[in-house]
Protein backbone atom coordinates (compact mmCIF):
# COMPACT_ATOMS: atom_id res chain seq x y z
CA UNK A 1 0.00 0.00 0.00
CA UNK A 2 1.83 3.36 -1.01
CA UNK A 3 1.64 6.24 1.77
CA UNK A 4 -1.17 8.42 2.43
CA UNK A 5 -0.62 11.67 3.96
CA UNK A 6 -3.26 13.76 5.69
CA UNK A 7 -2.28 16.70 7.83
CA UNK A 8 -4.52 18.38 10.23
CA UNK A 9 -3.70 21.54 13.21
CA UNK A 10 -3.82 20.96 16.80
CA UNK A 11 -2.48 23.84 18.88
CA UNK A 12 -0.20 25.10 16.02
CA UNK A 13 1.40 21.92 15.08
CA UNK A 14 0.77 20.41 11.92
CA UNK A 15 0.22 16.76 12.03
CA UNK A 16 0.75 14.65 9.33
CA UNK A 17 -0.83 11.22 10.02
CA UNK A 18 1.11 8.91 7.82
CA UNK A 19 -0.27 5.49 6.71
CA UNK A 20 1.00 2.76 4.42
CA UNK A 21 4.36 2.62 3.49
CA UNK A 22 7.72 4.87 3.53
CA UNK A 23 10.06 2.75 0.83
CA UNK A 24 11.56 3.72 -1.96
CA UNK A 25 9.37 4.42 -5.14
CA UNK A 26 6.12 4.45 -2.74
CA UNK A 27 6.13 6.48 0.00
CA UNK A 28 9.60 8.35 -0.02
CA UNK A 29 8.72 11.46 -2.41
CA UNK A 30 5.38 11.94 -0.66
CA UNK A 31 6.72 12.44 2.43
CA UNK A 32 9.64 14.59 1.27
CA UNK A 33 7.38 16.96 -0.78
CA UNK A 34 5.11 17.67 2.32
CA UNK A 35 8.16 18.00 4.53
CA UNK A 36 9.79 21.01 2.57
CA UNK A 37 6.03 22.19 2.04
CA UNK A 38 5.34 22.85 5.21
CA UNK A 39 8.81 24.04 6.43
CA UNK A 40 9.02 26.22 3.22
CA UNK A 41 5.39 27.61 4.44
CA UNK A 42 7.37 28.53 7.49
CA UNK A 43 6.08 25.54 9.88
CA UNK A 44 8.06 25.44 13.20
CA UNK A 45 6.52 22.44 14.48
CA UNK A 46 5.44 19.13 12.80
CA UNK A 47 4.89 15.77 14.38
CA UNK A 48 4.77 12.84 12.27
CA UNK A 49 2.48 10.80 13.41
CA UNK A 50 3.33 6.99 12.39
CA UNK A 51 0.59 5.33 13.85
CA UNK A 52 -0.74 3.41 10.34
CA UNK A 53 2.64 2.95 9.19
CA UNK A 54 3.20 -0.28 8.74
CA UNK A 55 6.81 -0.84 6.65
CA UNK A 56 9.79 1.52 6.21
CA UNK A 57 12.90 0.71 4.60
CA UNK A 58 16.23 2.04 3.94
CA UNK A 59 15.15 4.86 1.75
CA UNK A 60 12.49 5.90 4.02
CA UNK A 61 14.98 5.94 6.74
CA UNK A 62 16.86 8.03 4.97
CA UNK A 63 13.80 10.34 4.01
CA UNK A 64 13.00 10.65 7.84
CA UNK A 65 16.38 11.83 8.34
CA UNK A 66 16.34 14.03 5.64
CA UNK A 67 13.26 15.26 7.21
CA UNK A 68 14.76 15.90 10.38
CA UNK A 69 17.60 17.60 8.97
CA UNK A 70 16.44 19.64 7.17
CA UNK A 71 13.72 20.85 9.67
CA UNK A 72 16.70 21.24 12.17
CA UNK A 73 18.45 23.66 10.12
CA UNK A 74 15.38 26.05 9.08
CA UNK A 75 14.55 25.92 12.65
CA UNK A 76 11.59 23.90 13.05
CA UNK A 77 10.91 21.01 14.94
CA UNK A 78 10.17 17.44 13.92
CA UNK A 79 9.01 14.45 16.14
CA UNK A 80 7.40 11.24 15.68
CA UNK A 81 4.28 10.33 17.42
CA UNK A 82 3.05 6.29 17.78
CA UNK A 83 5.54 4.23 16.12
CA UNK A 84 4.22 0.57 15.13
CA UNK A 85 6.72 -2.16 16.36
CA UNK A 86 7.71 -2.68 12.71
CA UNK A 87 9.06 0.46 12.77
CA UNK A 88 10.37 0.86 15.78
CA UNK A 89 12.95 -2.08 15.37
CA UNK A 90 14.14 -0.46 12.36
CA UNK A 91 14.52 2.85 14.28
CA UNK A 92 16.62 0.93 16.80
CA UNK A 93 18.28 -1.43 14.43
CA UNK A 94 19.95 1.76 13.02
CA UNK A 95 20.37 4.23 15.69
CA UNK A 96 17.91 6.22 14.97
CA UNK A 97 15.59 5.67 17.67
CA UNK A 98 17.90 7.86 20.05
CA UNK A 99 18.23 10.78 17.42
CA UNK A 100 14.43 11.66 16.63
CA UNK A 101 12.09 13.04 19.89
CA UNK A 102 9.49 10.20 19.54
CA UNK A 103 6.14 9.96 21.75
CA UNK A 104 3.30 7.41 22.78
CA UNK A 105 0.77 9.68 22.68
CA UNK A 106 -0.43 12.39 20.88
CA UNK A 107 -1.48 14.79 23.72
CA UNK A 108 2.57 14.13 25.14
CA UNK A 109 3.92 15.30 21.72
CA UNK A 110 1.62 18.52 21.23
CA UNK A 111 2.33 19.33 24.48
CA UNK A 112 6.10 18.95 24.02
CA UNK A 113 6.33 21.74 21.65
CA UNK A 114 5.17 24.32 24.10
CA UNK B 1 10.73 -0.86 -9.50
CA UNK B 2 8.00 -3.10 -9.62
CA UNK B 3 9.96 -5.94 -9.93
CA UNK B 4 11.27 -5.53 -6.12
CA UNK B 5 7.67 -5.33 -4.95
CA UNK B 6 7.71 -8.71 -6.78
CA UNK B 7 10.77 -9.65 -5.35
CA UNK B 8 9.94 -8.95 -1.69
CA UNK B 9 6.57 -10.97 -2.31
CA UNK B 10 7.91 -13.76 -3.15
CA UNK B 11 10.44 -13.72 -0.11
CA UNK B 12 8.06 -13.45 2.15
CA UNK B 13 5.85 -16.03 0.81
CA UNK B 14 8.64 -18.60 1.08
CA UNK B 15 9.95 -17.59 4.24
CA UNK B 16 6.04 -17.88 6.10
CA UNK B 17 5.79 -21.58 3.77
CA UNK B 18 9.02 -22.12 5.44
CA UNK B 19 7.27 -21.92 8.91
CA UNK B 20 9.17 -19.08 10.19
CA UNK B 21 7.21 -16.66 12.99
CA UNK B 22 6.33 -13.20 11.83
CA UNK B 23 9.24 -11.75 12.56
CA UNK B 24 11.77 -13.66 10.40
CA UNK B 25 9.15 -13.54 7.84
CA UNK B 26 9.63 -9.59 8.10
CA UNK B 27 13.78 -9.99 8.40
CA UNK B 28 13.26 -12.31 5.29
CA UNK B 29 11.34 -9.94 3.00
CA UNK B 30 12.79 -6.76 4.39
CA UNK B 31 16.75 -8.45 3.44
CA UNK B 32 15.77 -9.23 0.63
CA UNK B 33 14.12 -6.31 -0.79
CA UNK B 34 16.79 -4.13 0.21
CA UNK B 35 19.24 -6.34 -2.00
CA UNK B 36 16.93 -5.88 -4.66
CA UNK B 37 16.92 -2.61 -4.05
CA UNK B 38 20.42 -2.19 -4.12
CA UNK B 39 20.74 -3.73 -7.14
CA UNK B 40 18.65 -1.60 -9.03
CA UNK B 41 19.47 1.57 -7.71
CA UNK B 42 23.47 1.05 -6.57
CA UNK B 43 23.95 -1.57 -9.04
CA UNK B 44 22.24 -1.20 -12.22
CA UNK B 45 22.08 2.08 -11.57
CA UNK B 46 18.50 2.03 -12.98
CA UNK B 47 19.69 1.47 -16.41
CA UNK B 48 16.93 -0.86 -17.85
CA UNK B 49 19.81 -2.80 -20.13
CA UNK B 50 21.57 -4.49 -17.15
CA UNK B 51 19.23 -7.17 -15.39
CA UNK B 52 18.91 -8.04 -12.18
CA UNK B 53 19.13 -12.47 -11.89
CA UNK B 54 17.44 -13.86 -8.57
CA UNK B 55 17.03 -17.34 -7.47
CA UNK B 56 15.28 -18.45 -3.97
CA UNK B 57 15.89 -21.88 -2.68
CA UNK B 58 14.75 -23.74 0.66
CA UNK B 59 17.40 -26.49 1.40
CA UNK B 60 15.49 -27.65 4.08
CA UNK B 61 17.80 -25.86 6.49
CA UNK B 62 18.66 -22.79 5.08
CA UNK B 63 16.27 -20.61 3.14
CA UNK B 64 19.17 -19.15 0.33
CA UNK B 65 17.94 -16.26 -1.44
CA UNK B 66 20.46 -15.14 -4.38
CA UNK B 67 20.48 -11.68 -6.21
CA UNK B 68 22.80 -10.77 -8.58
CA UNK B 69 23.22 -7.34 -10.93
CA UNK B 70 25.57 -5.65 -13.87
CA UNK B 71 27.09 -2.66 -11.80
CA UNK B 72 30.27 -1.75 -11.35
CA UNK B 73 30.26 -4.02 -7.90
CA UNK B 74 31.75 -2.33 -4.65
CA UNK B 75 33.75 -3.00 -1.43
CA UNK B 76 31.34 -4.75 0.88
CA UNK B 77 33.97 -4.79 3.64
CA UNK B 78 35.07 -0.64 2.84
CA UNK B 79 31.65 0.51 2.93
CA UNK B 80 30.95 3.56 6.04
CA UNK B 81 29.23 2.31 9.61
CA UNK B 82 26.09 3.84 9.61
CA UNK B 83 25.69 3.64 13.12
CA UNK B 84 28.90 5.42 13.41
CA UNK B 85 28.44 8.60 14.93
CA UNK B 86 29.43 10.63 12.09
CA UNK B 87 27.10 8.70 9.81
CA UNK B 88 24.43 8.51 11.41
CA UNK B 89 22.84 11.19 10.31
CA UNK B 90 23.14 10.45 6.70
CA UNK B 91 20.28 10.15 3.78
CA UNK B 92 21.95 6.48 2.58
CA UNK B 93 23.98 3.85 3.61
CA UNK B 94 22.12 2.06 5.71
CA UNK B 95 20.97 -1.24 3.03
CA UNK B 96 23.89 -3.46 3.26
CA UNK B 97 23.71 -2.78 6.93
CA UNK B 98 20.53 -3.91 7.41
CA UNK B 99 20.69 -6.98 5.30
CA UNK B 100 23.49 -7.81 7.29
CA UNK B 101 21.67 -6.78 10.57
CA UNK B 102 18.92 -9.29 9.53
CA UNK B 103 19.92 -12.21 7.73
CA UNK B 104 22.21 -15.08 9.44
CA UNK B 105 24.85 -15.26 6.59
CA UNK B 106 25.34 -12.58 3.48
CA UNK B 107 27.89 -13.13 1.39
CA UNK B 108 29.73 -11.30 -1.74
CA UNK B 109 30.91 -11.88 -5.00
CA UNK B 110 32.36 -9.96 -7.05
CA UNK B 111 31.21 -10.85 -11.05
CA UNK B 112 33.10 -8.62 -13.24
CA UNK B 113 30.82 -6.98 -13.71
CA UNK B 114 28.20 -7.05 -11.22
CA UNK B 115 27.89 -7.88 -8.02
CA UNK B 116 26.37 -11.59 -5.99
CA UNK B 117 24.53 -10.82 -2.89
CA UNK B 118 23.84 -14.27 -1.38
CA UNK B 119 21.66 -13.99 1.66
CA UNK B 120 20.91 -16.74 4.28
CA UNK B 121 18.69 -17.32 7.05
CA UNK B 122 18.50 -20.77 8.94
CA UNK B 123 15.58 -22.94 9.69
CA UNK B 124 17.42 -24.92 11.90
CA UNK B 125 20.42 -24.96 14.56
CA UNK B 126 23.61 -25.69 13.09
CA UNK B 127 23.81 -28.90 14.69
CA UNK B 128 21.06 -30.03 12.90
CA UNK B 129 22.24 -28.95 9.43
CA UNK B 130 23.97 -30.76 6.72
Amino acid sequence: MALTIASREVDGVTVLDLSGRITLGEGSVQLRDAIRDLIGKGQKNVLLNMGDVSYIDSSGLGELVSAYTTSKNQGASLKLLKLTKRVHDVLQLTKLYTVFDIYDDEASAIGSYK
Amino acid sequence: MDSVGVVEAAAEKMAADAGLDEDQVFHVAMAVREAAVNAVLHGNEYDQARKIEGSFENTGADLIFIVADQGHGFEPDHLPDPLAAENVLKSSGRGIFLIRSLMDEVHFRQLHPGTELTLVKHLAPAKERP
